[in-house]
């Protein structure tokens, strides 16, 4: 892909944690969002935080080939997103890229959204690749489910999710991470009312749903016991060929899967 | 009512041939009779009848005689008893995905968690936007139905939707709105009507009970537990789906005409993504083949035309003709697909496991006794070859048809 050298990026890292041990450690889907940031303006991509500057997990993303990251100082249980959007509302960056979900704390994913609610700017959800900006209006591909890609056409500026169908993140290598500057910076602290009332426990597994029998009589208890897991569909014998072709053509169409 | 009294030629052919095995169930049994000793003796399993229940009921007031000997014709369907809410305290808002224009378990299952929620007192509202094809609001328990239709929200119109749910919520004010957690659309839909609204939603709920709501928080190690916001993005099996209950399904209208403002996401449409490159397990359109396919040139020709993910069973590995890879079962690939179109496949269990959660089963198979047509929707007996070999046209036949239609 060709870097735009003119566009103004800006990646907003939070930490994440480990699957297995809950170490923390960069996030993976925002060093995702780092990673195609790195694509569109190489050297130029601004990383954000806000959070603490002491935290050693930013330099993860530092690590990927930075110089340096802004942190906005914030305690642990505050509202961030006044500070993000004021910030992003004073610069003059062009695209926010986020992960779609924190590892830690509540991971609700909101962020994005609300962050382009504030800052009124347009959102593209689930980015993949950004094909070309061109006169303030940038083409991109938008991940579906199921592989599939949506191109979009939207104006700049703009907030975009990462999810893990953007492309792999490259490793981070430790001498840059150690040398790069966390630049933090004071502003306003406005807490986070919700953190009050909610509380966090470890997961629970999750029961698995049986399949209950509503059965009144012990004839009907037995048919839904012995009964086959699909009652049969349509069976075409002795027909052509070019019937049983047309047959699963229309059902073909009908799924919409013929493209 | 009193069903007609109907013959049975068969039955009565039994009950006169002493050698036949049934010839003893079908002689009629005597409620009572002298024993040999001179006591009366009864026999109280001939007694009474078979109540609306499926339960035995036996009237001692004798006005119910002799009804054991007859015939029962074919009971009719069973009728839910229908659930009307003229005048609802409440509403709880429910915005279904609707992949592919139906209810999906994951709807069903919010359907099932909005009717908990509305009790006795509320009615449950789906939004269902563009044409549908789903037959069954009634038994997955809608009450009122807004079906949104025009240009606006055509496709993928995210900023359009909201505008049309905000515009609901000055109208009903419900009291909760459930979306569903997907990535098919509820997820994002969901989030931007949270941002417009300014609630703040409570996310992958798995349970509401008693006002409560436990949602899956940071990667998966965490719950939050929370007092139920207004809107809740919910999980899959978040609550049973209604099974009991048939409702109104009663269309309601949006009383403000919407003003759409200039989309700033414009939708350019779907890209053509190599099927060759989806992995297996998420493929939308699967082309399997197993022992039955003897031209495997004409099998891959016709997954070309298709625009079909290839799979197949492990015969079709072992013997050499694709990849470990591209193994669909118990061993190899556990598949997703919307369609799974398997030809010359039997449908051996470790098979058939692998294709659990497919949507349609397409069948092309010589046999129509083996596991696969029973299994599948749709099943075309054949030889797969010829079968294909027509398909192939006719699909090409199709695409120079709407190049025709397009020029
Ligand atoms: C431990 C274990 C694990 C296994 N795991 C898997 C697994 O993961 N996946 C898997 O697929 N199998 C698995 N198997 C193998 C499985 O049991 C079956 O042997 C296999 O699935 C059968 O493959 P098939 O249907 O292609 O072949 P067959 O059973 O030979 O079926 C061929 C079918 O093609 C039809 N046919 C023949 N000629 C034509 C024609 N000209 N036109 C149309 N139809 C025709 C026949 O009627 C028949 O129905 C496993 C087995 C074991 C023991
Ligand atoms: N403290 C933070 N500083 C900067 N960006 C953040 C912070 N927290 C979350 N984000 C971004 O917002 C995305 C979604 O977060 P959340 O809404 O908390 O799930 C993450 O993937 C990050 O890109």
């Amino acid at each position: 892909m060709m870097p735009h050298e003119l566009l103004k990026v800006v990646a907003l890292v939070s930490v994440g944690a480990h699957p297995v041990t809950g170490r923390p450690r960069r996030a993976e889907q925002d060093a995702r969002a780092v990673e195609l940031g790195l694509c569109l303006a190489g050297k130029h991509l601004h990383l954000l935080h806000a959070g603490d500057a002491e935290s050693e997990a930013l330099r993860g993303y530092l690590g990927m080939g930075l110089a340096e990251m802004t942190v906005l100082q914030q305690p642990l249980h505050a509202d961030i997103l006044p500070a993000l959007g004021s910030y992003l509302g004073a610069t003059d960056a062009q695209l926010v890229l986020t992960g779609s979900q924190a590892e830690i704390g509540e991971g609700s994913g909101m962020l994005p959204y609300l962050l382009a609610e504030q800052l009124d700017w347009p959102l593209v959800v689930g980015l993949a690749e950004v094909e070309s900006v061109k006169g303030g209006v940038a083409q991109v591909l938008q991940a579906l489910p199921r592989g599939q890609r949506r191109r979009l056409q939207v104006r700049l500026p703009f907030v975009a999710s990462v999810d893990s169908a953007a492309p792999k993140a490259r490793q981070s290598a430790f001498g840059p991470a150690q040398r790069g500057q966390l630049q933090s910076q004071k502003v306003a602290v406005v807490e986070d009312m919700l953190l009050s009332e909610a509380s966090m426990q470890t997961a629970r597994p999750r029961p698995k749903r049986l399949k209950v029998i509503k059965a009144k009589t012990g004839a009907e208890r037995m048919r839904a016991a012995t009964a086959k897991a699909s009652a049969g569909g349509k069976v075409l014998t002795d027909i052509t060929p070019e019937q049983g072709a047309e047959a699963i053509f229309a059902l073909l169409k009908e799924e919409k899967v013929l493209r | 009512m009193k069903e007609s009294f109907r013959r049975d030629p068969r039955n009565e052919w039994i009950a006169r041939n002493r050698l036949h095995p049934l010839y003893s169930a079908l002689q009629t049994q005597e409620a009572s009779w002298i024993g040999p000793s001179g006591l009366v003796r009864k026999n109280p399993h001939v007694s009474g009848f078979i109540g609306p229940n499926g339960l035995k009921r036996i009237d001692r007031s004798g006005v119910q005689q002799g009804g054991g000997s007859q015939r029962s014709g074919t009971k009719a369907a069973v009728q839910l008893p229908l659930r009307i809410i003229e005048q609802p305290s409440f509403y709880i808002v429910v915005v279904p995905d609707m992949v592919n224009g139906r209810l999906s378990s994951h709807d069903k299952d919010l359907l099932g968690l909005a009717n908990t929620l509305a009790g006795d007192e509320g009615a449950v509202v789906a939004v269902v936007f563009q044409a549908h094809k789903e037959g069954g609001f009634d038994t997955a328990g809608v009450d009122r139905l807004l079906h949104l239709q025009g240009e606006a929200f055509a496709d993928y119109s995210p900023e359009q939707r909201v505008t049309a749910l905000c515009a609901l919520d000055t109208q009903l004010n419900p009291a909760h709105w459930l979306v569903p957690d997907s990535r098919t659309g509820g997820g994002e839909l969901g989030r931007r009507l949270a941002a417009k609204l300014g609630e703040r939603p409570a996310t992958r709920v798995w349970q509401v009970a008693d006002g409560q709501c436990i949602g899956r928080a940071g990667a998966g190690q965490q719950d939050m537990a929370r007092t139920a916001p207004r809107l809740i993005l919910a999980a899959a099996e978040c609550a049973d789906p209604v099974s009991d209950t048939r409702h109104e399904v009663r269309a309601i209208e949006l009383n403000e005409t919407l003003f759409h403002r200039v989309g700033r996401l414009d939708n350019l449409g779907a890209v053509a993504v190599d099927p060759a490159l989806t992995p297996m397990a998420e493929a939308e359109f699967i082309l399997s083949g197993g022992n039955g396919v003897k031209d495997w040139e004409l099998f891959h020709q016709a997954a070309e035309t298709l625009g079909a993910t290839e799979g197949a069973s492990r015969v079709a590995v072992d013997d050499g003709f694709m990849p470990r890879a591209r193994q669909v079962g118990a061993t190899g690939t556990w598949v997703t697909a919307q369609v799974y179109l398997a030809v010359g496949i039997s449908g051996a269990v470790q098979h058939l496991q692998g294709i659990a959660t497919c949507d349609k089963v397409v069948a092309i198979n010589q046999d129509p006794a083996c596991d696969m047509v029973k299994r599948a929707d749709l099943a075309v007996i054949g030889d797969s070859a010829a079968i294909l070999q027509a398909l192939i046209e006719r699909v090409r036949e199709h695409r120079q048809g709407g190049m025709h239609d397009a020029a």
